[in-house]
């Protein structure tokens, strides 16, 4: 694992704690870990929470199939609607939401990057909720980084990261950013947290 | 965006974003569970001094869909059969505590006056014979659909709207709206029903139906107001659909693929045939349906951020 201290394109100081290749053998690993507790690819949807959850969830889908020879079906799942401060904020875009496949009685995976104050998973089974009766839902997520709000948690974790709550946990994916690397730095008012 | 009275109002940026939004919102049509709880605690007041059908209830269904409460009010028993001004009754409504009121008017500018005696929301549902915007926008959704995707997909496509030009707020909004995508409005009508300064709409127009039926990538058929004309626009029904009825021999004219829409209510037999209104490439119901989804859109867009006084 990277544990660099690095001046990357800002001011901010960034600390990167998982570069490209710490991604990948964490998702390989978490791939595993979905296999194993479900006892094989049966019955299992991925639903990544957009936007960085939903390339997780696909990558974490070629893991399963290179391990299992069994392509599972990938989703996204847009929690936009379910936010509970769409008052306190304006009006936000809704992104899409697609799910390949009836979530009925399926083994339904939530993916997300960073899961912080679980506000975001609440969000997420809510709208899960609406497109049906799963059989089970688990959580997985690259970074567990602490300061709960909720009495949530996630069954598979890339990387426990505990955090002060004024850092700021960046993950970077070449599908969406260009590069891939989760960092640590100092909030920065000009761009968003990942999760609410 | 605080109020929606009219298609001029909105920026591209603007059009894209709520037809972008309601493509999201017409998947919910489709699920088990039609409720998404985005305007949980908000309320949406329907105040509708005319008679309508679809425009009331996809504006009722759009709002109980994202979870906002909705109420009904219609002029005919109402205190507005008691005599009761419009201002009076907006201001009772608004005293109540409303987020929006959705506003129909026989009155063109009724909803832009509404804006200044209340706080909430405003969205035009048509006034007089001046715009209804949403009507617009779910006809930009459906032909977008049918010319196959983004909103790029309009430029230089050629529409027809063809019909009661000088009463049709319809044709009003749709004809800016089109235009702001790209597109290129023609205005059909026999010459009494072309409203006066129709040259400065910036489009071309006509009144021959059979020469640019051809030439068009989409039909919009127009109602032929009645309760709006006193009379003496054209000499009789039957001379009307002869000249610009979209019959069976004028859809058997029309490029394959061509959409033929219709706002509604029909007058079938009128200004549309029942073989064009049933016909394979007719988007009529498909109107319908975009109506819930696009107006969801709306009332999101207005609705779904934090209160803007």
């Amino acid at each position: 694992m990277a544990d660099t201290t690095s001046d990357t394109g800002g001011p901010e100081p960034q600390r990167v704690v998982l570069d490209a290749e710490d991604i990948s053998r964490a998702l390989t690993r978490i791939a595993h870990q979905i296999l194993e507790t479900n006892r094989g690819a049966e019955g299992l949807v991925l639903a990544g929470i957009p936007r960085r959850g939903v390339p997780l969830a696909e990558r974490l889908a070629k893991a399963i199939e290179s391990a299992e020879g069994i392509r599972i079906p990938v989703g996204a799942l847009d929690i936009t609607m379910y936010r509970d401060d769409l008052r306190t904020q304006p009006t936000r875009p809704v992104g899409h939401t697609r799910i390949p496949v009836s979530v009925d009685d399926a083994v339904v995976v939530l993916v997300d990057d960073v899961l912080m104050s679980g506000r975001t998973v609440r969000a997420a089974l809510d709208a899960l909720g609406d497109l049906g009766r799963p059989r089970a839902v688990r959580l997985a997520v690259l970074v567990d980084r602490g300061h709960r709000q909720l009495p949530i948690r996630a069954d598979h974790v890339g990387k426990n990261l505990p955090t002060s709550a004024d850092e700021r946990v960046l993950v970077r994916l070449a599908e969406t950013d260009g590069s891939n690397e989760v960092v640590i730095t100092k909030p920065d008012p000009a761009h968003e947290e990942a999760s609410i | 965006m605080r109020h929606l009275l009219s298609t001029a109002d909105l920026e591209l940026t603007d059009v894209t974003a709520i037809l972008d939004l309601a493509e999201e919102m017409a998947d919910v049509q489709h699920r088990s569970i039609k409720k998404l709880p985005a305007l949980r605690g908000r309320t949406v007041v329907n105040l509708f001094f005319e008679d309508s059908t679809r425009t009331r209830s996809s504006f009722e269904i759009a709002g109980k869909w994202l979870s906002a409460d909705v109420i009904n009010i219609s002029a005919k028993g109402s205190s507005v059969s008691k005599g009761e001004s419009l201002r009076d009754t907006v201001l009772t409504v608004a005293a109540m505590g409303v987020d929006a009121l959705v506003i129909r008017h026989m009155t063109s500018g009724a909803p832009l006056q509404v804006t200044g005696w209340t706080d909430a929301h405003v969205i035009n549902a048509g006034d007089g014979m001046h715009e209804h915007p949403t009507q617009a926008l779910l006809d930009a959704f459906t032909l977008r659909r049918h010319f196959g995707g983004d909103t790029g997909s309009f430029s230089g496509r050629r529409i027809a709207i063809v019909g009661d030009i000088t009463h049709s707020r319809v044709a009003r909004s749709n004809v800016i709206l089109l235009k702001k995508l790209g597109a290129r409005p023609v205005l059909v009508a026999p010459p009494t029903l072309m409203p006066a300064g129709v040259d400065s709409w910036g489009c071309e127009v006509s009144d021959d139906l059979d020469a640019v039926l051809g030439g068009v990538d989409a039909v919009m058929m127009l109602r032929v107001q009645r309760e709006r004309m006193s009379g003496g626009y054209f000499p009789t029904p039957r001379e009307y659909t002869i000249g610009y009825g979209l019959t069976r021999e004028r859809v058997s004219a029309l490029k394959p693929g061509t959409a033929i829409c219709h706002p509604g209510p029909m007058n079938r037999g009128l200004e549309i045939s029942a073989d064009a209104a049933d016909a394979a490439n007719s988007l009529i119901l498909d109107q319908v349906a975009a109506g819930v989804a696009v107006r969801m859109s709306v009332l999101y867009q207005l609705l779904g951020g934090e209160d803007q006084q």
